[in-house]
């Protein structure tokens, strides 16, 4: 089989078994990226010579013995708001243009540990806040499925370069949606963890009490793989949970007889794409099939989760944006007459339209006199929306329904109208919010080829329900090889045409 | 539009927030806020009285570290990123009270 | 008729503690080091960077609230303080306001009056300190250094319920004393490991509502507190009987110019939009931790001075003394148990450690002498080994270095010369160079053989035992 082709696992085992290496698998990368990604974008930064030199030290640890796992060789790439020592790290905005860490993420860490190989970061919205990855300072990523369409946001780098194979999973954030979204639309896995189960150390903070990473793979198996690698206890975190079992792989079982499954009728009402909701359902369907316990319930609340989420999001985002000041990194304002000038311009030339609407939205919520109305208020929805999670778990495993209401829009029609941007995570959000994990995974296309993602809701650290749910169904629907695919798309595109294919 | 946003609050937010717009920002800021604060109000619709605000999710507590230095001296690591620097310093411009 | 003002004033007391490490993170606090060597991606707000709580923050915090009568949050939480400043790099400050760790407290103090009064609370609260500004005079820019940034405080909040300087500075020692005694910081104010801010209002006299208050800061030292106090009282009373009106406001004092000016700015609204730091979790303070530390409580100054009393025959003065410091008070404590001579010990300290701490310009709580090297200096004076006036010359020393007496002692030749063969020698070569004072003390003048023995003495160079020498030359005249 191609290289290019492999799942991770499927590399490793290639590389442990002698029939591939880590080099050719870094260098059948790069050449990927160099072909592609002047189209589809979907890095900030490629580090070629890091990646080889990786690679080479890996290469040799694992035949020497020292390096068993089975991530070790297989070349991968990093969202750009996790710090990488050495590397450029700008969260895809003007004001980290420049700024080159001393220090690693810990979940990048835990990575290097087992083995990774990083190629590079992966461009997104501009300090993940956007859907589409069209607020980033370095230019749009283009969906690999059609580049017309967006890879959705805010970790559309990652989503897109899994997809179109030039990586073989790679690492997101997940602040309301920002992994599965991006999953959803470009036909890869992704899943946020519960949060706390992956240390936020060493990523560039969004919103903090809602921000987890998480992994954008192949298939259900990578993802489980990736989860085991990155879960870890964290002293540096003080919001890292400790959690016993963390390995993710032991649920990798095809076997949903009698899992209750709940599918909330909230998630389909209006708003959502007639294409979107059958293949959802369909995917139910297969679920009970295989001997789950299907029901539609009514989950409440659902609407309530965005302006919750809105409050809260950008009021924690408007402190923690607060250290980009030009003074002890980043970008500074050539010219200013003193400090608050400075402080002020640096500030308005640094940061993008979409990250300045929400520090304004963010600082006036809590500000004095509104703090109670709009801040406090918000933290009080959470509570409840808590409650109708913990509810709904009393009686199911998981849920499901779909990860965004359309497939991927169109590259420029979304920015225009931020609200009607917002409420495309309508049901990723409330996840979020509740610390819950919830897992993307492809369950079929629309007509115009573009991919449709399912997504499964579980309770607070029962990720082993979800993968076992996922990998059930993604063997009930049949393997595709989403890298072949796009390979096409992107070639034959570029002679614009438009290739066909059945999932 | 229920919330109007005056030119006053779009100047007081931008000093907390150190953000100087435009006027053509500031016309797009007051008609964005005030429709996103709008939207916000449906939270009004909920009744919420006697919930306790939630900020965080789990009930982890006591998270704690010992006493024990464990840093040293990585100065010259802390200013490579610096836009300016002396005397192994950020330089600023002259605060009021310096 | 002009009215009658009183004034009133609360304070808001900042203390570093004196912890090992920074509040967040694994930096030392240790004082002096260059510029941004003690530094680290928390504490300098790097992007990504988390706090972790230091323990030892919480436990001193508490024991603090203990001793001060305060009640103790069980469920506390961190709140962030946003506001822009460039020695406060993550551009808000890690406080606590919304459920800070004690409330409702106060101390006892005594008044000018001989009376003693309450000073209530309000609540002490934990927090991260802010790096150092430093002005560049060359480049007409400021340097930051965030050494300090993240060095923990704890900031003590009282009501306002004192009347006068007097009040406030008892207030301030009552704090200093009950810290240092916890070894939860030295409490300097000249150093900045203790600093007041001084909120400040006049009333007339019988008014039942407050006046509005101004915020007093830079006040560096118990002088300096006064003379601002003093200062902002007849501004505040200027500006009522010309008609004006008091404006809440932040004031800097400079005490070099005995005048404060406002420290207003535009761009300064003081909203600090507080709400909880999602970074840090919440603190739940068990019975168990509660009693853990009450448990390690020392006794404080009340309790010493009153065991000092039943213990040790030494007068009340000295208790006052010795008890108002806490390393003075360890030290009595100690060199007592070494010697078992509590009188010695303390009129070692109440004579010449008083009297060169006041030449030497010394805090108590910077004493160098060991215990053990003093306890060592009174066994030689017993001995005889050495004379007084040698003893406190070896202590002015000892007060310098914390030499050992003994080796001390040893090497400079200081022992007392107790042969008599030469003492009478060195007698008999005096009386033949001085016959005058000789005919004189024959003469019955007794002032006479204090000039005798004075010679003698320096003749041995001062290492002879002054008793002996008296009785020998009585003796031979």
């Amino acid at each position: 089989m191609n290289i290019i082709e492999m799942t991770a696992t499927e590399l490793s085992a290639a590389i442990r078994a002698g029939k591939a290496t880590a080099v050719e698998a870094a260098e059948a990368m790069l050449t990927r990226i160099e072909q592609q990604d002047k189209i589809l974008n979907c890095y900030v930064t490629v580090d070629s010579e890091g990646a080889l030199k990786q690679a080479k030290e890996v290469q040799a640890k694992i035949e020497a013995g020292e390096l068993t796992g089975p991530l070790a060789g297989v070349p991968m790439a990093v969202k750009d708001n996790m710090c990488t020592e050495g590397v450029l790290t700008t969260c895809s905005s003007k004001i980290l243009g420049n700024f080159v860490p001393t220090y690693t993420a810990e979940a990048v860490l835990q990575l290097k540990k087992a083995g990774a190989v990083i190629l590079g970061k992966t461009n997104m919205d501009e300090f993940a806040m956007g859907s589409t990855t069209e607020t980033s300072a370095y230019g749009v990523t283009r969906n690999p499925w059609n580049t017309d369409h967006v890879p959705g946001g805010s970790s559309g780098g990652s989503a897109a370069a899994v997809a179109a194979g030039e990586c073989f999973y790679a690492l997101g954030s997940d602040t309301g949606g920002s992994i599965r979204q991006p999953a959803s639309y470009c036909g890869t896995v992704g899943m946020k963890p519960t949060y706390g189960t992956v240390s936020r150390y060493g990523l560039i903070a969004y919103g903090s009490s809602l921000d987890q990473i998480g992994p954008l793979s192949k298939d259900v198996a990578d993802c489980a793989t990736v989860l085991t690698a990155i879960a870890s206890h964290d002293a540096k975190d003080s919001t890292s949970v400790e959690r016993r079992d963390t390995d993710f792989t032991s649920a990798l079982v095809e076997d949903v007889k009698g899992m209750r499954i709940g599918i909330p009728k909230d998630y389909f009402g209006a708003g959502l794409d007639e294409e979107v909701k059958e293949a959802v359902l369909k995917a139910a369907r297969e679920l009970e099939e295989k001997g789950a316990v299907v029901e539609h319930f009514d989950l409440s609340l659902v609407e309530y989760a965005i302006p919750a989420y809105y409050t809260i999001a950008a009021a924690e985002a408007s402190s923690n944006l607060e250290r980009f000041d030009g003074i002890k990194y980043g970008y500074r304002t050539e010219d200013y007459a003193g400090l608050h000038n400075m402080y002020k311009k640096s500030r308005s030339e640094g940061f993008g339209e979409e990250v300045k609407r929400r520090i304004m939205l963010g600082s006036f919520v809590l500000s004095s006199g509104y703090y109670d109305a709009y801040y406090l208020k918000a933290l009080r929805v959470k509570a409840l929306i808590k409650k109708v999670f913990d509810e709904a778990f009393a009686k199911y495993d998981v849920i499901l329904g779909p990860v965004a209401p359309t497939t991927a829009p169109k590259l420029g029609e979304s920015l225009s109208d931020p609200i009607k941007m917002y409420l495309g995570d309508i049901y990723t959000i409330a996840v979020n919010l509740a610390g819950l994990p919830g897992i993307s995974i492809p369950c079929g296309k629309d007509k115009n080829r573009l991919p449709i993602g399912l997504q499964l809701i579980g309770d607070c650290f029962q990720e082993k329900k979800l993968i076992q749910t996922a990998y059930t169904y993604e063997r009930s629907r049949g393997m595709f090889r989403l890298t072949k695919e796009c390979t096409e798309s992107i070639h034959t595109e570029q002679e614009g045409q438009c290739h066909e294919q059945n999932l | 539009m229920a919330n109007i946003i005056s030119d006053e609050t779009i100047e007081y937010v931008g000093i907390l927030a150190k953000l100087e717009l435009s006027d053509e920002e500031k016309e797009q800021a007051k008609s964005d806020m005030g429709r996103m604060l709008d939207y916000i109000d449906k939270l009004g619709e909920l009744d919420t009285t006697g919930v306790e605000p939630m900020s965080h999710v789990f009930p982890v507590q006591n998270v704690f570290r010992e006493d024990v230095v464990t840093n040293s001296d990585t100065r010259e690591e802390l200013l490579t990123n610096a836009p300016e620097q002396k005397d192994g310093m950020f330089m600023v411009p002259k605060t009021f009270e310096a | 008729m002009s009215k009658i003002y009183e004034t009133v004033i609360g304070l808001e007391v900042h203390v570093e503690l004196a912890t090992k490490t920074k509040i967040f993170c694994g930096c030392s606090t240790a004082f002096g080091a260059e510029p941004n060597t003690q530094t680290c991606p928390v504490c300098t707000g790097m992007p990504g960077s988390l706090p972790v709580l230091n323990k030892q923050v919480l436990e001193y915090a508490i024991a603090v609230g203990l001793a001060t009568n305060c009640e103790i949050t069980r469920y506390a939480k961190f709140d962030r303080k946003n506001y822009f400043y460039p020695d406060n790099p993550q551009n808000y400050q890690i406080s606590q306001l919304y459920l800070p760790i004690c409330r409702n407290g106060g101390v006892e103090i005594e008044t000018k009056e001989g009376g003693r009064k309450t000073v209530g609370i309000h609540e002490i609260h934990m927090e991260e300190d802010a790096g150092k500004l430093i002005h560049d005079e060359w480049e007409d820019c400021s340097l930051v250094d965030y050494n300090r940034s993240g060095v923990p405080l704890i900031e003590i909040v009282s009501e306002p319920d004192m009347r006068s300087a007097e009040e406030v500075i008892a207030y301030l020692e009552k704090l200093r004393l009950i810290i240092q005694y916890l070894g939860a910081s030295d409490c300097k104010l000249q150093e900045g490991s203790m600093r007041a801010d001084v909120n400040l209002s006049v009333r007339e006299v019988g008014a039942e509502e407050f006046g509005t208050r101004t915020e007093m800061k830079n006040l560096n030292s118990f002088k300096a507190i006064s003379r601002a106090i003093a200062g902002e009282t007849e501004r505040q009373i200027d500006l009522i009987e010309s008609g004006e009106k008091v404006i809440q406001e932040t004031r800097r004092w400079d005490d070099t110019k005995g005048e404060s000016y406002a420290m207003r700015s535009k761009e300064d609204a003081q909203d600090y939009r507080y709400f909880p730091d999602p970074d840090l979790v919440p603190i739940a303070v068990s019975d168990e931790m509660l009693e853990q530390i009450r448990e390690k409580q020392p006794e404080f100054r009340t309790e010493k001075m009153k065991r000092y009393k039943e213990e040790f025959d030494i007068p009340d003065y000295d208790i006052e003394i010795i008890t108002g410091d806490k390393h003075m008070a360890d030290i009595f404590e100690a060199a007592c148990a070494i010697c078992g001579q509590p009188k010695k010990v303390s009129n070692w300290l109440m004579g010449e450690t008083l009297r060169l701490m006041k030449e030497k310009e010394t805090d108590a709580s910077d004493l160098r002498f060991s215990p053990e090297n003093l306890a060592k200096l009174i066994a030689l004076t017993d001995s005889k080994a050495i004379n007084g006036s040698v003893a406190k010359e070896v202590f002015e020393v000892m007060f310098e270095e914390n030499v050992d007496p003994e080796r001390y002692v040893e090497e400079k030749g200081l022992k007392t010369v107790n042969d008599e063969g030469a003492l009478r020698k060195t007698i008999e070569e005096v009386i033949a160079g001085n016959p005058q004072s000789v005919e004189d003390y024959r003469n019955g003048k007794e002032k006479a053989i204090g000039f005798l023995v004075g010679q003698t003495m320096k003749a041995m160079k001062g290492k002879a035992d002054p008793a002996m020498v008296n009785q020998v030359l009585r003796e031979m005249l």
